[in-house]
């Protein structure tokens, strides 16, 4: 069953006389539970597309629509809610609050939810860091930690509402291997527990721990595979640990034309 | 989100800028200070007033010769010849909402005790007076009925009066000299210090009335009357029969104007308060003045704070805060911010007037309801001033707030 549906989307960005064309009839279904990269070189589109998906950004032509709604139809209130308990968002640039500590960074979605499922915010916030872990690095501020570490203070508050939806931007992007190996099986761990995950990378490695690799030019979606040969994380983590190098680019199978 | 986290969150975003949050406050802390600070010294000072025309008896009421009337035309004063011994009397047998009745004769003589001389100022009195007064004698004795009725030449002298005139000695049994008549010194009151007006109380002799009138004065009429009535509550009573007596007394026809007048302490008391309120009334005005440029001051800081932390409004916004969770948090910080102003300018004000009132030497009467008041006022101007930048904060656009550099 699809959760995400984009259907002919464009985004066009108007700065002064100056129009980008970021999207351009992008169409994407991803169905429930599935876990997707989406590849590209730079200024292809990704962060565009993984921000409307967020609901963060409106598109400009076309439809997205999660979950059986039109997100275009929604009132800001809603698309609030969705952010706070659908999806799960992890940034580029990380996006911490700066002066404030891991802990209270990673508790902040929880205390927006309306809901109140979580009954113990700080304890939740607490075993989500431990879960990337940062166990011992509560109290600290994003100054005070590396680029990795701010990676996965990201990656905990996105995970901490236990969000059907996890949508990353290049989540490894700032990680040594081992740190990305680790980051893939926490990924795979959730899929397995059924949480959709898309997420933006370079790396080949780390795609091939997805099931499905969207690649995109120019605004357009030109490549849709399927990994024939998924990696296991968690497998490789325990590999590098004794020594051995890992897998090369992922085999991929062609699944539809993407040629517009 | 929950109200404590948002106080929690407001408290941070202040305590991080301490300097800047401080000076942000200064408005409303100098308004608030200086109001709190005058309200009490002026409540302090009404107060010491009121009580100072209280102690000069609260129950007591003054006749006095002459209409009430200001039209007219009114001879200065002395000229005015109505009162008698004789009225005394009658409101002494008739009044029955009066407790004491006392005549009064006031002169200013030169006073003389041996080789030293004083001018001052000599009451002839009943011995009621003293009740009247509420004074007390410290010595000796005060002079009683039968000296009154034997116009004898005795003198209870005031606490000024004995240190001019007799240094540190014992004046009791001496004798003194007004205008020619020899007195005999029997008593001196207690010190009273200076009254309401500003006047030495204790700068003045008392002798029996009929001694004044006949011996000192025209032996016709006295100056004044003064009593006590039974009651606070009982005065205007006191007043209507004291004036329905002395028309008796004085045969005059219906519809003739009173040839006498009657004041009371509360009179004076409202001609102070009176100032005072004219005062209160400046004072809200700098009040009103200062809360409004301290709020024009939270308001300009709260817009530099919004576009200072817009990206982490985005933030916010992006993990899932509604427009109305910025605006409260917005709204709240403004208000704790120019809350916490208040009270330390609460605190600033009550400290400088406990300081100007002892420096000054005056009561200090902080009132909790104007404190609870202008604390709850520095609150409205947070909500107020911080409502358009908070609103600024919740209607930005999550994804512009992001980029926003
Ligand atoms: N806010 C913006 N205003 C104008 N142009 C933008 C904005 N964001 C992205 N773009 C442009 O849109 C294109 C796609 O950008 P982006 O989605 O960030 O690419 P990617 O994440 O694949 O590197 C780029 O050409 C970029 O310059
Ligand atoms: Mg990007």
């Amino acid at each position: 069953m699809e959760t995400i549906v984009l259907r002919n989307v464009s985004k066009i960005y108007q700065t002064g006389e100056n129009r980008v064309m970021a999207l351009s009839g992008v169409d994407l279904t991803v169905s429930k539970g599935e876990i997707l990269s989406v590849m590209g070189a730079s200024g292809s589109g990704k962060s565009t597309m993984l921000n409307i998906l967020g609901c963060l950004d409106a598109v400009t032509s076309g439809e997205y629509v999660l979950d059986g709604h039109r997100v275009s139809d929604l009132a800001p209130n809603e698309l609030a809610d969705i952010r706070n308990r659908k999806i799960g968002f992890v940034f580029q640039g990380f996006n911490l609050l700066p002066r404030t500590s891991a802990l209270e960074n990673v508790e902040l979605p929880l205390l927006y939810d309306r809901s109140h499922r979580i009954k113990d915010p700080r304890k939740e916030a607490a075993a989500a860091l431990e879960r990337v872990d940062l166990g011992s690095r509560l109290d600290h501020i994003p100054s005070q930690l590396s680029g990795g570490q701010q990676q996965r203070v990201a990656i905990a508050r996105a995970l901490v509402t236990r969000p059907a939806i996890i949508l990353a931007d290049e989540p490894t992007g700032n990680l040594d291997s081992r740190t990305s190996l680790e980051i893939m099986g926490l990924f795979q761990d959730l899929n397995r527990e059924g949480v959709t995950i898309l997420m933006v990378t370079h790396e080949p490695d780390i795609a091939s721990f997805t099931e499905r690799i969207i690649e995109m030019r120019d605004g357009m979606v030109i490549g849709d595979h399927r990994v024939l040969d998924r990696g296991d994380a968690a497998r490789d983590l325990a590999r590098v640990s004794s020594g051995s190098p890992p897998g090369s680019f992922p085999e991929t199978v062609e699944t539809e034309a993407h040629t517009r | 989100m929950k109200t404590l986290n948002l106080f929690r969150a407001a408290l941070t975003a202040i305590v991080r800028n301490k300097m800047r949050s401080f000076l942000t406050m200064l408005g409303i802390i100098i308004g608030v200070a200086s109001v709190v600070a005058l309200v009490s010294l002026g409540a302090g000072a009404q107060s010491d007033i009121e009580s100072q025309i209280n102690s000069m008896g609260t129950n007591m009421v003054i006749i006095m010769p002459g209409s009430s009337d200001f039209g007219g035309i009114r001879g200065g004063r002395g000229t005015v010849k109505t009162l008698k011994l004789k009225d005394v009397d009658y409101l002494r047998e008739e009044a029955s909402n009066l407790t004491h009745v006392s005549a009064m004769i006031r002169l200013q003589e030169q006073v003389v005790a041996g080789n030293t001389n004083w001018n001052t100022s000599v009451s002839g009195v009943d011995p009621e007076y003293l009740s009247i007064r509420n004074w007390e004698v410290s010595a000796g004795r005060g002079f009683d009925r039968r000296e009154v009725a034997a116009r004898a030449k005795v003198a209870v002298l005031g606490q000024t009066v004995v240190e001019e005139l007799f240094g540190n000695a014992d004046p009791q049994g001496s004798r003194i000299r007004i205008r020619t008549v020899p007195f005999t010194v029997i008593g001196v009151l207690s010190s009273k210090g200076q009254n309401a007006m500003g006047q030495d109380e204790d700068d003045l002799i008392l002798v029996p009335s009929t001694t004044a009138l006949y011996r000192l004065s025209d032996g016709e009429s006295i100056d004044a009357i003064m009593a006590s009535s039974v009651s606070e509550e009982a005065i205007a009573e006191a007043e209507d029969e004291i004036g329905e007596i002395l028309r008796v007394s004085h045969r005059l026809a219906d519809g003739e104007d009173d040839d006498f007048s009657i004041r009371n302490q509360s009179e004076l008391v409202s001609m102070a308060t009176s100032v005072t309120g004219t005062l209160t009334i400046l004072l809200a005005a700098v009040a009103g003045v200062s809360l409004l440029v301290g709020g024009i001051g939270i308001m300009n800081i709260m817009l530099v704070s919004v576009t200072e932390r817009t990206r982490e409004i985005g933030i916010r916004m992006a993990l899932g805060a509604r427009g109305i969770d910025i605006l409260f948090q917005f709204l709240v910080e403004a208000t704790v911010l120019s809350l916490l102003g208040g009270i330390l300018g609460l605190l600033g004000g009550l400290g400088g007037a406990y300081l100007l009132g002892s420096a000054m030497d005056t009561s200090v009467l902080p009132n909790i309801f104007f404190m609870v008041a202008a604390v709850f006022f520095t609150s409205l101007v947070g909500i107020f001033f911080g409502f358009y930048p908070a609103r600024k904060a919740a209607n930005l656009n999550p994804i512009e707030a992001l980029r926003y550099e």
